[in-house]
């Protein structure tokens, strides 16, 4: 019954590091809060965040990557809950396509979170967790509280924006909310919109969390359990609108788990089945319950759009950013479709922009997988842009 | 990519070649500092070209995924598409020179893709095989098959050419669509211009390639 919610460690862990994170936070003070497009002002509130290589003098060479929805700050390094590598390690780092050696590159926990920027799962001044009293978070806020962090870092422009899927959002608003501030943007496996049926799947996932006795409202944290079971269902349901079904097709076939033949009952008798039972049970002990909410609802309000008449090409008029957008042919939750609408808008801008869609069977993920034709793709036009610019070969 | 996308990704191998006769062509006709879009842009050899040469702003519009990542790795601005789909978005006068290089002959819609390149450039330039040249000519006429030369290797059901026009043709739909030509020069077999006063009918012959300069005739 409640055995899998008794206080364990992970969650005072994951509690802890959304509260104390445990790398780099910047705090604004009570004077200094952020106005949401909730309404709300957000005061006090911080940013957790992890920096990569140097900031060259003229502070020209920094690079801020977006994490996606379940993501975090730690891009190239160890997650602190789960002690795995960094979430895009392949793509950041000394001599990879975003070159620690050349870039300084900064990625901070989203407003929203649970590592460590403020969120649900943090306290308010009283000293209670917010629960579900935190304001609801849009893409924007996310992006005026990375804009606070980088003007906190003393830094004017960006060299470059990046990100996929819910990352791939942000480069988007930043384009849009600070062109002036963003020399070149890649967003990749994303759109300007959440559609209807990505909306419909991250229903699903929210009715799952509080349809779980645990949730109370938002306010499990006062009553020291989790709702570990319907956080789990939720990550199960959107883990498949990751993949594809042909990567699935190929990866676990209707092959059985540990046993020579179906046994006639509803254990995971499929591989499939275990693996995504796997997946829903290893991501609670890492991830807030209300931060799931929080993100996929950002992600849901997105439509970058919507103040410019329902015409995305006058989001982006006059834009000097230049922009390199990649697809993934088997993505079915951002499809080539959406990210060649936002192309198209560039166009008809008349920005500088570059699409590659990367023909692959992996699906949404792919843009976390070490993939040639993306890394050759975006490493490429980094470092082109970055030669254009004259930044020097080493920070 | 989906699988109906075939056709002008082949013509990779052509475009590598930075000395192709019909670039040395259409690199003369772009003045310096122009805005350029490259219609069937491949690995990006044409802007590199006029990038260097004529120091000029230009984007691309690759069909083929290998194309479009080289071109970008090497600082060249392309998105992956097709000629007959996405130049519809692409706004009026968004650029000086729009060039259609061997791809005309490749697209499902030429009439509409010309007049596409002509609402979005101030200019366009247009170069295509010859249908009239005289092997190709001989080759049917002594033959009685599709000609397969070395520059169009392809057996007629195998090709992604599907388009395909003689100099004198493409007079009749520049005409059509209501575009002036500006200038245009045929090819010969050793790829040098052929002499301007030749008349059409020589030079529909002895022209193995023709490029085009193109405007619109209400402006």
């Amino acid at each position: 019954m409640s055995q899998s919610t008794i206080i364990s460690d992970p969650l005072t862990s994951s509690l802890k590091e959304a509260r104390e994170p445990s790398g780099q936070v910047v705090r604004f003070g009570p004077d200094e809060g952020l106005a949401m497009d909730a309404g709300a002002k957000l005061a006090p509130f911080q940013i957790a965040y992890q920096t990569y290589g140097t900031l060259n003098s003229d502070k020209s060479n920094a690079v801020l990557v977006c994490h996606a929805l379940t993501g975090d700050q730690h891009v190239a390094t160890n997650n602190p809950i789960t002690g795995k590598p960094g979430w895009w390690e392949s793509m950041v780092g000394p001599g990879k396509p975003v070159d620690t050696n050349r870039f300084f590159v900064i990625c901070s926990n989203v407003i929203g979170g649970c590592m460590g920027s403020s969120g649900p799962a943090n306290e308010t001044v009283d000293g209670v967790p917010y629960g579900l009293g935190f304001p609801v978070v849009t893409i924007k806020d996310m992006v005026n509280a990375q804009a606070r962090l980088v003007d906190h870092l003393g830094i004017d422009r960006l060299f470059a924006v990046i990100g996929g899927s819910m990352g791939g959002m942000q480069v988007l608003q930043w384009a849009v909310s600070y062109p002036e501030r963003v020399y070149a943007a890649v967003p990749i496996a994303t759109a300007a919109r959440h559609t209807s049926q990505n909306i419909a799947f991250h229903e699903v996932g929210r009715q799952a969390v509080m349809a779980d006795p645990d949730w109370h409202g938002g306010d499990y944290y006062s009553f020291g359990v989790r709702p570990t079971k319907g956080l789990a269902v939720a990550r199960m349901a959107a883990h498949i609108t990751y993949l594809s079904e042909g990567a699935l097709h190929r990866k676990f076939g209707r092959n059985l788990q540990e046993r020579d033949d179906i046994t006639f009952g509803f254990e995971a008798d499929f591989q499939i089945e275990s693996y995504l039972r796997h997946q829903g049970m290893s991501f609670v002990d890492r991830f807030d319950a209300n931060s799931y909410l929080y993100m996929t609802r950002a992600m849901d309000y997105f439509d970058l759009a919507r103040e410019f008449g329902g015409k995305l090409a006058h989001a982006f008029d006059q834009t000097s950013t230049r922009f390199c957008c990649v697809s993934f042919s088997s993505d079915w939750l951002f499809p080539t479709s959406e990210n060649r609408a936002v192309v198209h808008a560039l166009n008809a801008a008349g920005a500088n922009v570059s699409f590659l869609e990367v023909d692959t069977d992996k699906g949404h993920d792919a843009f976390l997988l070490e993939i040639p034709e993306l890394f050759d793709t975006v490493g490429g036009f980094v470092r082109a842009a970055a030669d254009e610019l004259g930044l020097a070969e080493t920070a | 990519m989906s699988e109906s996308r075939t056709g002008p990704s082949i013509d990779l191998t052509m475009t590598a070649d930075p000395n192709r006769a019909d670039y040395r062509v259409i690199s003369q006709m772009i003045p310096n500092g122009a805005k350029v879009l490259d219609v069937g842009s491949g690995d990006g050899a044409l802007i590199a070209l006029l990038k260097q040469e004529n120091n000029i702003d230009a984007r691309g519009i690759e069909i083929s995924q290998k194309g479009v990542s080289l071109a970008v790795s090497r600082g060249i601005s392309v998105v992956q598409g097709d000629a007959d789909e996405d130049l519809f978005h692409y706004p009026d006068n968004g650029f000086d020179y729009v060039v259609l290089s061997q791809t005309i002959q490749a697209t499902r819609r030429p009439e509409i893709v010309l007049r596409e390149l002509l609402r979005i450039g101030r200019h366009a330039i247009v170069s295509f095989p010859n249908f009239g040249f005289w092997r190709m000519r001989a080759h049917l006429l002594f033959k009685g098959e599709m000609p397969v030369t070395e520059d169009l290797p392809y057996t007629w059901f195998d090709s992604p050419n599907i388009h395909f026009c003689t100099i004198r043709d493409f007079f009749g739909l520049c005409d059509h669509v209501d575009a002036r030509i500006e200038n245009y020069v045929a090819l010969g077999a050793s790829r040098r211009p052929l002499p301007d006063s030749w008349p059409l009918a020589v030079k529909n012959i002895a022209g193995e390639q023709a490029v085009f300069l193109l405007t619109r005739k209400s402006e």
